[in-house]
């Protein structure tokens, strides 16, 4: 008989193979039950996990998406090491682009080389203040972040919605539900000629250096991970938890909030109903793929990039409606999640005691 | 006049509660068992589009709600298998099977976008559902009056029955629990079966009775909601039911707004009150603390090995 055996410690080599182990289980599931639905199920697979990392043309489109995943990731990640749970990264990237927009609004018509820094400023503010809430509530009343920073992503949805329809709606914009198109000085520049990569990608690496860095080499990131795995050994030692999560929370929403606004001022170019893609949630994805390590982030950021440019590639390709990207997604969620059982306990036979 | 307004204003808020109290009432059942499951929302939605393709393929509404049982609890059992027996945090867990139900949902759903179903009707004959103010009590479908008769019945086994002795015991100590020989993993998938049945049906009071329709996202959020009712009720069936009436009073309150065309304030703004009204509930519910978190059950949320 098979039998699972606790592990007398946890192995280091399941922690970063059972990703990869995930990903080939969910191409294999994908398969089996695109195909069960009537679909291609072999293309679609091919279509989402392949053909988005060997054609070139798509590079540029990886990075555009992965970027804002890898940047919302690395905050929810170093939280969720503290046992912070920011769900609501979602209302915290809206409100990063809803500040971010009031800038650009406010300096419509201008120049400058200090518009765009100011409006990633405001951006990160939004992103802060909306998480900042949640923590407040945290700290001082011992109220679940769960439920407040998911149920503020409503409220910023609405918001949003009430912006782009009523005071912000475009005055030339044929009474289109959205803002003016952001100006020269208000759109992040294109770091490659004629296309849609932007700033962003490459400051996206860059934070995760520097997560990275911070996470592994400083006492700061010692005590968030002590916090989150023993914390009354977090007490003794002299670590604040309420400091922690301030903090992480903080990291998290102004992270998602840059993210925000380098999306409206990137891709987008403007604000609409549209703008809230599910990033957000999405990166929730990314950061247990990248095993909450700001470099892993990197690998688990690209890989969900690609199911959603793979998802675009799959609805021409084999007619793969939109809504199977999210079902990819989460897929692949569900099975790291099970394989993740390797890292804990190992497979033995079961010696039988006479 | 006033009083065909007032029925009417009720009927609204009971049919607006009904679904918050199932979703919330199995949750409630799954957290006294120790589990804390955040996929409500997922496990509604999934329960919301079989509801809605059954009683649209066969035009009985009434499989239609057995197949939203059926989907909520097999989306449930996905996340019993891995937070149970592959021992998975269990707030990943439930935060992956939202983001599933949400992208299964949409998935299957988008074929019957559009399609019309018949309305789940009232029990009682036209007489009494139809009568101008007896039908405040006897106008209702069949899911309000199964989804009182639960908060009863789930109140009752919790408090008086052994078995719900129990499950309450699996949720307060389950180490205690495993060495008197109780079978605490078997205990915690039934309760999670149960909380995933509830949230189907729950999710299917959208698809079949609300709207009746199905759409993506249909339940906007009522999933969560759910969660934090459990909380505010701490954890007891009959403060739930006041609980969820009172944010079906709170969410009637934004439907008659909009009907009655009140212009000062705009309908987004009025659409973020139910979400608002949970923070503030969240909120004040700590603020009294002697019945807040005191009651929850102690190993919630805990993974249980007995190795």
């Amino acid at each position: 008989m098979l039998e699972w055996r606790r592990r007398r410690e946890p192995s280091t080599l399941m922690l970063w193979l059972s990703p990869l182990i995930a990903i080939g289980l969910t191409m294999l599931l994908g398969m089996i039950v695109f195909t069960a639905m009537g679909y291609d199920g072999f293309h679609a697979v091919e279509s989402i996990f392949v053909t988005p990392f060997i054609e070139p043309q798509r590079w540029p489109d990886l990075g555009v998406k992965a970027a804002p995943l890898v940047m919302i990731a690395l905050g929810l990640a170093i939280g969720f090491r503290a046992n912070v749970w920011n769900i609501g990264a979602e209302g915290q990237y809206i409100m990063g682009a809803i500040a971010g927009t009031g800038v650009a609004l406010a300096t419509h018509g201008m120049a400058g080389w200090w518009i765009l820094p100011a409006m990633a400023f405001a951006g990160v503010l939004g992103g802060m203040a909306w998480a900042a809430v949640p923590a407040f509530l945290r700290v001082r009343l011992q109220v679940s972040e769960i439920l407040t920073s998911l149920m503020l992503t409503y409220v910023a949805v609405q918001g949003l919605y009430y912006l782009v329809r009523g005071p912000w709606k475009d005055p030339d914009g044929f009474n289109f539900p959205q803002t003016r198109m952001f100006g020269a000085d208000q759109t992040l520049p294109a770091i490659m000629p004629g296309s849609l990569v932007h700033l962003g990608i490459p400051a996206a690496l860059l934070i995760a250096l520097v997560a990275w860095l911070l996470m592994e080499k400083t006492t700061a990131g010692y005590a968030v991970k002590v916090v989150g795995l023993a914390p009354a050994a977090a007490r003794h030692g002299g670590f604040s938890a309420d400091r922690v999560t301030w903090a992480t929370l903080l990291a998290g929403g102004g992270l998602a909030g840059l993210a925000g606004l380098f999306e409206a001022a990137g891709p987008f170019g403007q604000l609409t109903p549209q703008f809230p893609t599910g990033y957000g949630f999405t990166a929730i994805i990314v950061a247990f793929l990248g095993r909450l390590n700001p470099l892993g982030i990197v690998f688990g950021g690209v890989v969900l990039a690609g199911t959603y440019v793979g998802g675009e590639i799959a609805q021409t390709t084999v007619r793969l409606p939109q809504a199977a990207t999210g079902m990819f997604q989460a897929l692949l969620l569900f099975v790291l999640l099970a394989t993740d059982v390797l890292v804990k306990y190992r497979i033995g036979w079961k010696v039988r005691v006479a | 006049m006033t009083t065909a307004i007032l029925v009417s204003i009720l009927m609204t808020l009971v049919a607006a509660s009904t679904p918050i109290l199932l979703a919330a009432l199995g949750e409630l059942v799954t957290e006294k068992a120790g589990v804390l499951n955040l996929g409500v929302e997922g496990m509604m939605l999934c329960g919301a589009v079989a509801g809605f393709a059954v009683a649209f393929s066969t035009g009985s509404t009434m499989l239609g709600l057995l197949a939203a049982v059926m989907a909520g609890v097999a989306t449930a059992m996905v996340f019993a298998v891995l937070t149970l027996s592959l021992t998975a945090n269990q707030v990943a867990t439930g935060l992956a099977l939202t983001i599933f139900g949400i992208g299964a949902s949409s998935l299957i759903g988008a074929g019957f976008v559009g399609r019309t179903i018949t309305r789940l009707g009232p029990v009682f004959p036209a007489a009494l559902s139809e009568h101008p103010w007896l039908r405040a009590v006897f106008g209702h479908d069949i899911v309000v009056y199964l989804s009182l008769a639960l908060v009863i019945g789930v109140s009752l086994f919790l408090r008086r029955t052994r078995p719900g002795l129990i499950l309450r015991a699996v949720g307060e100590n389950d180490a205690s629990a495993h060495a008197i020989g109780y079978p605490v993993i078997a205990i915690r998938y039934a309760a999670i079966a149960f909380g995933g049945a509830l949230a189907g049906l729950g999710g299917a009071y959208f698809s079949l009775a609300l709207t009746p329709m199905w759409a993506d996202g249909l339940t906007a959020g009522r999933g969560w909601i759910a969660l934090a009712l459990v909380v505010f009720a701490a954890w007891r069936p009959g403060r739930l039911l006041l609980g969820a009436y009172l944010f079906g009073a709170v969410m009637t309150l934004e439907l008659q707004a909009k009907a009655a065309g009140i212009t000062w304030l705009a309908p987004e703004l009025l659409a973020m009150t139910p979400y608002l009204a949970t923070v503030a509930v969240l909120t004040m519910m700590s603020l009294g603390r002697r019945a807040g978190r005191a009651n929850a059950p102690a190993c919630l949320g805990k993974p249980f090995s007995a190795s």
